[in-house]
């Protein structure tokens, strides 16, 4: 039977299926799409995954737990919408949620997924972890919370939980207190930012959020936020305004671009090291920063940068993506994304692997162990080595 | 647990495996008008080896294996149209070997030519290789496979006519190599041995080609492209000639389309020029327009419609969208130049008569010995009515192609019995003969080239 309420039903059949979706832009492979990378069946290409969206969506194919598993392994990393030629190129991934949307209604998500979702809904992030030790990350540091600072400090729930990540959120802290900066942090009352769950296809979980978090900064008075995780960037900025936000959002990198700029903040000088630079998808693709990150890290001493082949708009995504970061529904091959990215990294001969991502810290800094580049490369975020973290 | 699908896990892993519909599914669709042909199993082997034991196992439990590439023919002519194995050769795709000095690249047969086009561009910019005008997934071996052309085709001829080497895997499973590789020398002739070559133009199913040698031709520091439109048809043959004659062009293509409008009812001749100076591009321009093209400027028959445009990368996919409806398919057919006229009017004629908007193009192979001429019909694939239409004109095209003497280029299997059904007996016995020999059990591509 049909399923009349999907929204892209006037289009998803106009995908030519021309494999466009699976380059990076200067043509190098067919596998700069990370399911179809890890998979390598059209299946699991953009093109295949809109083929089949429309043959659930039309009755020629029946739901299952396979279909489900393709149509969430896309980590929404819009490198098919950089490459696809075709005029509804900016719906691809609309496509692929509008789906998610439906399956969620239905109940027919994977089971990662309605995990992540549930977890998110009774505890304000992905794993589930009591919303009263959100601000553990910052037991130790004498962070202010947000009264009338000129900036609120938006954690997001990788930061604020996520082992790995804690080191990063704490060293940007580090950071902007060095730098002077006037900041607060929301604490407990900070609640997941729900970037993923708009992606995953929950809309009705995106807006108890938005509103949960809008309503926390408009009783402060929140005008500027500095986020730790493009993720939570890309939602503030680009998600929340259509629930009522209104606020100036700026990814972090993009502050201390301008605070080194302004000589308001000293970068760091390092003994000679190579770096190369992953551009997180929702930094780059999603909002067109490519610029910040890596001024910060010109700016730093003893600094060589590398660039990786597949950089920028053709830069390959970590794999973590859209919720996959905590799904893994590209996980366990030699051809996971995140370990293809850290071979791509290992390869400029760089010593450290810089991200400004929280999601794409700990996917790569697992990949470097699983790949055995320890000795060789370390994932660090842009905030820790600014900050000196060792 | 299925004892083929079993064997497939022990060959290639599970990860490249399947027998799930939405493999199923994806894999039995074509891009083009064909009907969907379900395979039972679809598989992705890394190398030669394991296509080997994939095809030997085949032919142990009877099972058809379809070898495919970018999935791009548009004809269905990788559709398991027998069920079996479908085999996806994409994860095929090392380049193996650039010679620069002896102007060749060995890559595996599913290395993409968008691959090929980024590496050359990387480690060798003197070099360039016969693009189709396929979009860049189309693959190296799938272009073979069906005798494909590029954009070197003016000079050079056939795709299939610039293979220094090849390596197939047989139908019983033996590997074979073509050329002075067979010889344990490196890849960089297929001539003066015995010719035993018959794998290409037949779609896969005489063999699966899976490492190829291609011929490198220097590549320019300059390219661009200049066009010269004419109103009359008639006059496009003798235009060709005139710059076959003078030999300066490297792709030349004649397009004719009612959309966008100022293509519609006039015909454009595409003429791309290289040089690694100006000095060399306006030589060539000399030769071509002050020598040769004059006197139809002066006479008000022709013009030059634009000059030292840069060489748009062929983006074909675009034509898919033209009724918003992510479909097209078209009768590529090999035709005399001097049928151009009777092409292009057959064009015009067959697309008005099933409401779509027309669109032709010729491509000149060689000194204008053939043009590769093709009649696009582009459908909505949400509309089966508009599918209809594009299929049953292109089952006329066919029939004209024909009727025109021409010899229609990867036909689907409609136009492969049209062809059959002409072909001279002897021909045909000695198909039948080569089929039977290599493939005696018939699992290979079956449905395919099979004379009757």
């Amino acid at each position: 039977m049909a399923l009349t309420q999907y929204k892209y039903m006037d289009i998803i059949h106009r995908c030519f299926r021309c494999g466009y979706c699976k380059f990076p832009l200067d043509w190098e492979d067919v596998d700069n799409c990370p399911s179809y990378a890890r998979h390598r069946l059209e299946s699991y290409s953009n093109g295949g995954r809109l083929w089949l969206i429309r043959a659930w969506i039309t009755g020629e194919i029946p739901w299952s737990e396979h279909l489900a598993d393709i149509v969430y392994s896309c980590v929404a990393c819009k490198n098919c919408e950089e490459k696809c030629p075709l005029s509804f190129s900016d719906d691809i991934i609309n496509m692929v949620t509008a789906a998610r949307n439906l399956m969620v209604d239905q109940g027919l998500v994977p089971p990662a997924a309605k995990k992540y979702l549930e977890n998110v809904q009774l505890h304000g992030n992905p794993w589930g972890l009591g919303a009263k030790k959100r601000d553990q990350w910052m037991a130790d540091l004498s962070l202010e919370p947000y009264r009338d600072q000129e900036f609120l400090y938006f954690v997001g729930s990788e930061g604020a939980y996520d082992s790995r990540a804690q080191s990063a959120a704490r060293a940007l802290a580090g950071v902007l207190q060095k730098a002077g900066v006037s900041f607060g942090v929301l604490g407990n009352t900070e609640t997941d930012d729900g970037n993923e769950a708009e992606l995953l296809g929950e809309d009705g979980l995106v807006e108890v959020l938005a509103e949960k978090n809008i309503a926390r900064f408009a009783e402060h008075g929140v005008k500027k936020i500095i986020t730790l995780s493009p993720h939570a960037y890309n939602a503030l900025k680009n998600i929340y305004p259509r629930h009522g936000g209104e606020f100036a959002v700026y990814h972090y990198t993009q502050v201390l671009a301008d605070l080194v700029r302004a000589g308001k903040l000293a970068a760091p000088k390092l003994a000679p090291v190579k770096i190369t630079y992953h551009d997180p998808c929702f930094l780059g693709r999603w909002n067109n920063e490519y610029k910040a990150p890596r001024k910060v890290l010109q700016s730093i001493g003893g600094v060589q940068l590398l660039e990786m082949g597949r950089n920028r708009k053709s830069a390959f995504c970590c794999g973590g993506g859209s919720g996959n970061y905590y799904m893994d529904l590209l996980g366990g091959s030699a051809d996971s994304p995140a370990r293809i990215r850290v071979r791509q990294a290992s390869a400029t001969g760089a010593d450290v692997l810089a991200v400004a991502c929280p999601n794409c810290l700990s996917m790569l800094e697992d990949a470097v162990k699983v790949e055995g580049l320890e000795s060789k490369l370390m994932v660090k975020d842009i905030s820790e080595i600014m900050y000196g973290t060792e | 647990m299925d004892s083929v699908y079993a064997a497939l896990v022990e060959i290639v892993g599970q990860d490249y495996v399947s027998t799930r519909t939405e493999e199923l599914f994806t894999y039995s669709k074509d891009l083009g008008t064909s009907e969907p042909q379900w395979p039972d199993y679809v598989a992705a082997p890394a190398t030669a080896e394991e296509v080997s034991r994939i095809v030997q196992m085949a032919n142990e439990k009877n099972v058809a294996v379809v070898p495919l590439g970018g999935g791009l023919s548009l004809a269905g002519l990788a559709l398991p149209l027998k069920g079996g194995i479908e085999l996806d050769l994409k994860r095929m795709n090392q380049i193996l070997e650039l010679n620069e000095k002896g102007r060749y690249v060995v890559v595996e047969a599913g290395t993409s030519h968008g691959k090929l086009t980024a590496h050359l561009h990387k480690h060798a910019p003197h070099l360039m290789h016969s693009e189709p005008g396929a979009p860049p997934a189309a693959t190296i071996g799938g272009n073979l496979a069906i005798h494909g052309q590029g954009d070197l085709g003016h000079p050079y001829g056939f795709n299939s006519d610039m293979v220094s080497g090849m390596e197939v895997v047989l139908p019983t499973g033996e590997v074979c190599r073509f050329g002075s590789c067979a010889l344990g020398n490196s890849w960089y002739t297929l001539h003066p041995l015995p010719d035993v070559s018959m794998f290409m133009g037949w779609s896969g199913s005489t063999g699966i080609i899976t490492k190829v040698s291609l011929r490198l031709f220097p590549c320019k520091k300059i390219q661009e492209q200049d066009a010269f439109v004419v109103e009359d048809e008639e006059l496009v043959p003798d235009i060709l000639y005139e710059l076959t004659h003078v030999g300066m062009a490297e792709d030349m293509m004649v397009v004719s389309q009612e959309i966008p409008p100022p293509f519609n009812r006039l015909h454009y001749i595409l003429i791309n020029i290289s040089g690694d100076s100006r000095k060399e591009l306006e030589f060539k321009r000399q030769l071509m327009f002050d020598d040769r093209l004059s006197k139809y400027i002066q006479d008000g028959t022709g013009g030059i419609g634009a000059g030292g445009q840069e060489v748009p990368r062929p983006v074909v996919s675009k034509t898919s969208d033209w009724r918003k409806g992510g479909g097209f398919e078209y009768v590529g057919a090999i035709m005399p130049v001097t049928t151009y006229p009777e092409c292009y009017k057959s064009g015009v004629e067959i697309s008005g008569r099933h409401g779509i908007p027309y669109t032709t193009l010729g491509r000149v192979l060689g000194s204008g010995h053939s043009m590769m001429f093709s009649w696009t019909f582009a459908f909505n694939r949400a509309d089966e009515e508009t599918v209809r239409h594009a299929r049953q004109a292109l089952h006329e095209t066919d029939e004209k192609v024909l009727e025109l003497g021409g010899t229609l280029w990867k036909p689907a299997v409609f136009g492969q019995k049209l062809l059959m059904d002409r072909m001279d007996d002897g021909t045909l016995q000695m198909m039948q003969k080569v089929k039977h020999m290599l493939d005696p059990n018939g699992i290979m591509n079956p449905g395919n080239w099979e004379v009757a």
